[in-house]
C-alpha cells in the first residue's frame, strides 16, 4: 500500500479502533481515530482523509447523521460504513446516502483489503477525473472570442448570463462576425460542455438532405440509404445543437423542427420508433427573419420558439477599436501555426487594417492576416503583405455635402474610364447630356 | 535474540529449518522455547476463536531486554475483534508477535496434508510478523515476505525473504538496535 494514503476510523468501540488502526498501520496508512462524532469532525478539520471508516451506530450523533456533516466539510470523502448488525435496510440507506460501501463486523480480512484497494482506486480515478475536467475547462475556454470594445464586453456579459441556463439562444450578426465562435463559447461555459456541440449548417444543404441530416434515416428510407444513420439531433443528445444559417431552412423542415423543439421527440426518416432527445438549441442567422416571416418563408411559431434570447454580434466596422487586438491575436496564432518569427504588425500596416471597412468582418481580417503571414517576412507584417491597398482617395474622409460626394464620384468614374463620356455615363446610369451638364456644373477638366 | 515460544503441537525439530532461515534473514540469533502463555484466557466462546491481541498482551507482561523479540506459535484460530480471523499479529516496531498454524494446513481447506508446504507457510508468516516488530510495513511486491496475505494461496505466492527495499529497511533497523 502507498504510505501516503490516510484513513480515519470513527467508532465508539476502542477495541475496533485499535485493531483497525493496527491493521492499516501495517499497511503503511496514516491512521487517525476518533471515538465519537465530535472527535471525528475535529480530525476532519485538521486534515483531508482519503478514506473514512464510519460506525453507523454510535451514541450521540450516529454515523448516518455524521456522514452528512462530513460531506459538508469534504464533499468528495470516501466513506465506508461499518456496523455490528447487518440489515438490508441499513445497507440500502447507507449506499443511498452516498457511502462507498458497507461492511459488517467482523470483516473478512480479504474483503476489507479489496474494499480499501478499490476505494483508493476509485478515489484516484475521481481525482484524476476532476483534474482532467479542470484542464479541459481551461483549454476549452473560447480563446477565439477576442475584443475589448464596449460592444464585445456586452456580448461577453450576455454569454455569461445565458450559458448556465438551457435557454434557446439566437445569435444574429453579419456574415463573418464569429457567430459560431459565440455559440461555442456558450456551449463551453454551459453544464452541457462535456457533451457534444453539434453544428448543422442549414444553408449548405438542400431540403431533403437537411431533413436526413437532422433526423437521420432508417435503412432503405430512400434510394441510397443502405444503412441506418443517426441524425444530428440524436448526436447532440445531452449537448448543444447549433443551427447555423437557420433562416435558410425550407418551410417543411421548419415544421418538423418546430415539432422536435416542442416535444424533444422525433422519428428517423423512414422510421417509426420515437426517439427522445435532450439538447439545447443555439441558432444563428445573418438574415432578416422578421422580413422572412412577413414574406411567408419563415414560420412565425418557429421564430418565436427560437428567438428567446438574442445576442447581436457587432460587425467589425462597429468596433474598430478591437482591430489591433484581433490582428495581433491572429498574427500570433498564425505565426505559431506556420512557424514564422513574424512577431509584429508595422504601424503602416496596422493603420491600413484599422481604416479598412471589413465587409467580411472578423473572418476577412483573419484571412488577411493569415495571407500576410504566409507571404510576409520577419520581423513584421508590412502594408505590401496585405491583400489590399487603400487608395489615397479612400483614405480621404467622406465629403460633407451630397454635391461634393457626387463631384468626387464623377471624377473617379471619369478617371477610371479615361474620360470616355459614353462609358462613364453608362456606369453612372445617366445620359451623356446630363454627364456633360454635371462636368460643367462642377468645373471639371480632362487632364492634359 | 529472537525467542520462539512454541505453544503448538509441532515437535521442536520441525522448527529447525524455520529457526535457521529466520536467523539468517533477520540477522539475529533465534532460540526455541516452551510457551508460557495461558491460551484459554484469550478464548471467546461466542466466536469459538482466540483473541490474538489478548495473547500479545500476555507476552508483553514479561519484561524483555531491549532489542529482544518474542514470537509465539499457536495451533488455535486467532482473531482481532473487527476481523473474522488473522494468521498472526505483531506489535509494530515492538517486541512481541504471534502466529497461528490453524489456517496454514491444507486439511483446514479439505485438501490432502502437505507437511512441507505447511512448514513453508509457517516460516513465511513468522518472518512476516517478526518483520513488523522490526518496523516493516506491508509491501506491494507480491513475492516479498512482507506482502499482506489474506488467503493461504497468497502466502504460497510469496517467498520467505524480503524484497530489496524491505531488506534494506530491515538492515537499517537491525543495525540501529
Amino acid at each position: 500500500m502507498n504510505g501516503k494514503n490516510s484513513i480515519l476510523i470513527i467508532d465508539d468501540e476502542g477495541i475496533v479502533r485499535d485493531s483497525l488502526s493496527k491493521w492499516f498501520n501495517e499497511d503503511g496508512f496514516l491512521v487517525g481515530t476518533a471515538e465519537n462524532a465530535a472527535a471525528g469532525l475535529r480530525q476532519l478539520q485538521s486534515r483531508k482523509w482519503d478514506i473514512i471508516l464510519l460506525d453507523i451506530k454510535m451514541p450521540g450523533m450516529d454515523g448516518m447523521e455524521l456522514q452528512q456533516r462530513i460531506r459538508e466539510i469534504d464533499p468528495t470523502a470516501t466513506i465506508i460504513f461499518i456496523t455490528a448488525h447487518a440489515s438490508v435496510d441499513t445497507a440500502v440507506q447507507a449506499l443511498k446516502s452516498g457511502a462507498f460501501d458497507y461492511v459488517t463486523k467482523p470483516v473478512d480480512p480479504d474483503h476489507l483489503s479489496h474494499l480499501i484497494t478499490n476505494a483508493l482506486k476509485q478515489r484516484a480515478l475521481a481525482n484524476e477525473n476532476t483534474k482532467l475536467k479542470e484542464q479541459f475547462s481551461e483549454v476549452s475556454k473560447v480563446n477565439d472570442v477576442v475584443g475589448d470594445s464596449p460592444q464585445m464586453k456586452k456580448v461577453y456579459e450576455m454569454i455569461q448570463t445565458v450559458a448556465g441556463t438551457d435557454t434557446t439562444v439566437m445569435i444574429r450578426g453579419e456574415s463573418g462576425t464569429g457567430k459560431e465562435i459565440i455559440a461555442r463559447a456558450i456551449h463551453s461555459n454551459s453544464q452541457r460542455r462535456y457533451f457534444p456541440l453539434v453544428t448543422v449548417n442549414c444553408g449548405a444543404l438542400p431540403a431533403g438532405i437537411l431533413e436526413s441530416e437532422l433526423f437521420g434515416h432508417e435503412r432503405g428510407a430512400f434510394t441510397g440509404a443502405q444503412y441506418r444513420r443517426k441524425g444530428k439531433l440524436e448526436l447532440a443528445d445531452g449537448g448543444t445543437l447549433f443551427l447555423d444559417e437557420v433562416g435558410n431552412i425550407d418551410v417543411k423542415t421548419q415544421m418538423d423542427l418546430l415539432r422536435v423543439l416542442e416535444t424533444k421527440q422525433f422519428t428517423r426518416v423512414g422510421g417509426n420508433n420515437i426517439i427522445n432527445v435532450d439538447f439545447r438549441i443555439i441558432c444563428a442567422t445573418n438574415k432578416d427573419l422578421e422580413k422572412a416571416m412577413q414574406d411567408g418563408v419563415f414560420r412565425e411559431d418557429l421564430y418565436y420558439r427560437l428567438n428567446v434570447f438574442t445576442i447581436l454580434v457587432p460587425s467589425l466596422r462597429e468596433r474598430k477599436s478591437d482591430i489591433p487586438l484581433l490582428a495581433n491575436y491572429f498574427a500570433e496564432k498564425y505565426a505559431r501555426a506556420i512557424g514564422k518569427s513574424i512577431t509584429d504588425i508595422s504601424s503602416d500596416a496596422m493603420d491600413i487594417l484599422v481604416r479598412y471597412d471589413w465587409p467580411g468582418n472578423v473572418r476577412e481580417l483573419e484571412n488577411a492576416i493569415e495571407r500576410a503571414m504566409v507571404i510576409g517576412t520577419p520581423p513584421a507584417i508590412r502594408p505590401e503583405d496585405l491583400p489590399f491597398q487603400l487608395s489615397e482617395k479612400k483614405k480621404k474622409p467622406a465629403c460633407g455635402s451630397l454635391a461634393e460626394m457626387e463631384k468626387e464620384h464623377i471624377i473617379e468614374i471619369l478617371e477610371q474610364n479615361h474620360w470616355n463620356i459614353s462609358r462613364s455615363a453608362d456606369i453612372l446610369d445617366i445620359d451623356r447630356v446630363t454627364l456633360y451638364n454635371k462636368i460643367e456644373k462642377y468645373g471639371l477638366q480632362k487632364p492634359a | 535474540m529472537i525467542h520462539v515460544l512454541n505453544g503448538s503441537s509441532l515437535a521442536a525439530q520441525k522448527f529447525d529449518q524455520i529457526l535457521f532461515s529466520a536467523g539468517s534473514i533477520l540477522e539475529h540469533p533465534v532460540r526455541l522455547e516452551a510457551s508460557p502463555l495461558d491460551i484459554q484466557r484469550a478464548f471467546d466462546s461466542s466466536r469459538g476463536q482466540y483473541n490474538s491481541t489478548a495473547l500479545l498482551a500476555q507476552i508483553l507482561t514479561t519484561s524483555l531486554p531491549n532489542g529482544e523479540k518474542w514470537i509465539a506459535v499457536v495451533d488455535v484460530d486467532l482473531y482481532v475483534p473487527v476481523l473474522t480471523f488473522v494468521y498472526g499479529e505483531a506489535q509494530f516496531n515492538g517486541s512481541a508477535a504471534i502466529v497461528s498454524t490453524h489456517r496454514l494446513a491444507n486439511q483446514y481447506y479439505g485438501i490432502p496434508q502437505d507437511d512441507r508446504l505447511f512448514l513453508e507457510r509457517l516460516e513465511k508468516e513468522m518472518i512476516h510478523e517478526l518483520g513488523h516488530t522490526f518496523g516493516l510495513y506491508h509491501c506491494r511486491q507480491f513475492d516479498c515476505v512482507m506482502h499482506s496475505s489474506t488467503y493461504v494461496e497468497e502466502i504460497d505466492l510469496k517467498r520467505a525473504t524480503p524484497c530489496l527495499e524491505c531488506k534494506s529497511s530491515l538492515l537499517r533497523t537491525t543495525k540501529s538496535l
